[in-house]
């Protein structure tokens, strides 16, 4: 991707803009279409779009893929810490009212917290499975670039 | 002929699910028929967001504005076979690949041929 | 009313034309973007049919990383023609045929397209649109039943990607970390591997 200019310069210019298009999805899912799915799928896109246009090499120095395989892990363990949250405040598991000093404040930080784990987890597991395609090397051809 | 137009979205969505599953049973090439799966996946999707449709309604976000909305509780259970329609893929692929490596072939009647040999 | 009728007529017979496509092209390149194509004009579906989250999923899913998977496999595979099959399938459209007769005959029997007074639409339904302005006070519906009252089908999604996620490192990592670590321990070595 050495010679092509106008795609490097671009998504140089893109790449932020697509992340924070990302996080606006996520933090505004409840006033309008948008929430954790797809929050995650496009964050983990324009990780995937440095990768296609720089390299894998120079993606793999950015994100590392021993800290994104963790992230897959965090983003469930948060999930089920929410519920494990509200066991222990008094309501069963998932009750997000017991959260809160009021019941819709309970339930907006519960809602938060989890569209943001479920997040967390689409986007490091995209990444990793995109890392997992483009660095595979096969079973006879190691040596071979 | 009232039927058939009260019911027209439903007919076309049959179409495209029937031509997704004959892909899947009929095609020997491993992609093909993972792409086929893929197709049948998203006619199912767009009959249940059929079901959930209301008329003169909207998309259901509350405002004051508006008070018909389309059914939401197909569109949760959508997002949710979307995702792992996708994550079914992703493994779908991975296996496509190590099949690959270890038969040299993705065409189904080769995979069972070498199967077959000793 | 009559040119919502007119776009979904025609977006929905671009699917068919599009899945038709898919059926006959023997080029795996070319069938990767089509199925793109087709998802796009799912999602755009979607957004007539006032489902703006499903929509939306489904075009950055369907369109965005399902076609990129797809090229890996493809560049990893390496041929992207398929064989010409050399027998008729007679018996998958059998199949096919009695299955189709099957659901359009299901289907004659459902109610209205888009009836407000459909089953589908009693039920829960009034009591999730009512109650969730004072029980859960946020805007979006679908967000509200999707984390608040139905949180634990979320849960169990989740659970699913994150499976999704180890499968596809244990089918194909073994030679990843074969490949990255010499080169991360030594960067003095220079270019190799």
């Amino acid at each position: 991707m050495r010679h092509h200019r106008v795609l490097r310069v671009v998504s140089k210019f893109l790449i932020p803009f697509i992340m924070l298009f990302g996080l606006y999805v996520q933090f505004h899912g409840d006033f309008g279409p948008g929430g954790g799915f797809q929050a995650g799928v496009i964050f983990a896109a324009a990780i995937i779009l440095y990768a296609i246009v720089f390299g894998l090499d120079h993606a793999i120095k950015v994100a590392p893929p021993r800290i994104v395989t963790k992230f897959v892990a965090i983003g469930l363990i948060l999930y089920i810490l929410v519920g494990v949250a509200s066991m222990l405040l008094g309501g069963e598991f998932l009750n997000y009212s017991v959260l809160g000093s009021t019941q819709q404040g309970g339930q907006h930080l519960g809602i938060f917290l989890v569209e943001l784990g479920v997040g967390i987890t689409v986007a490091a597991t995209i990444t990793t499975i995109f890392y997992y395609f483009a660095g595979y090397r096969g079973l006879g051809d190691e040596g071979k670039e | 002929m009232n039927t058939i137009l009260a019911h027209y979205n439903y007919w076309i969505v049959i179409l495209l699910m029937m031509l997704g599953f004959y892909i899947v049973i009929a095609q020997g090439n491993l992609i093909k028929k993972l792409i086929g799966l893929n197709l049948f996946q998203t006619s199912v999707f767009l009959f249940y967001i059929s079901l959930a449709k209301v008329s003169g309604g909207t998309a259901p976000i509350f405002d004051d504005r508006f008070n018909t909305f389309s059914n939401p509780l197909p569109h949760v259970l959508i997002l949710t076979a979307i995702v792992v329609g996708v994550a079914t893929m992703a493994v779908g692929l991975a296996l496509i690949v190590r099949i690959r490596d270890a038969y040299g072939t993705i065409e189904e009647d080769e995979i069972d041929r070498l199967d077959e040999m000793p | 009313m009559i040119i919502q009728f007119v776009i979904n007529i025609t977006l929905l017979a671009f699917m068919g034309a599009v899945a038709i496509a898919i059926l006959k092209v023997r080029n795996l390149f070319a069938v990767t973007m089509l199925s793109g194509i087709y998802s796009f004009l799912a999602a755009t579906v979607f957004v007539l049919l006032d489902a703006v989250d499903v929509a939306f999923t489904e075009a950055a899913v369907g369109a965005g990383v399902s076609t990129v998977l797809m090229l890996a496999t493809l560049s990893l595979i390496g041929e992207n023609r398929e064989k010409v099959s050399t027998h008729t399938p007679i018996l998958p459209l059998i199949v096919v045929t009695i299955t189709g007769v099957a659901l359009l005959y299901g289907v004659a029997d459902m109610p209205a397209f888009a009836d407000p007074e459909a089953p589908a639409n009693k039920h829960v339904i009034p009591r999730y649109l009512e109650d969730s302005k004072e029980e859960i006070g946020v805007p979006n519906v679908v967000t509200s039943i999707l984390a608040s009252y139905r949180g634990y089908d979320t849960l169990g999604e989740t659970g699913v990607i994150f499976t999704a996620g180890v499968a596809v490192m244990s089918l194909l990592g073994g030679t990843f970390w074969r490949r990255r670590r010499p080169r991360e321990e030594e960067p003095s070595e220079g270019g190799e591997g």
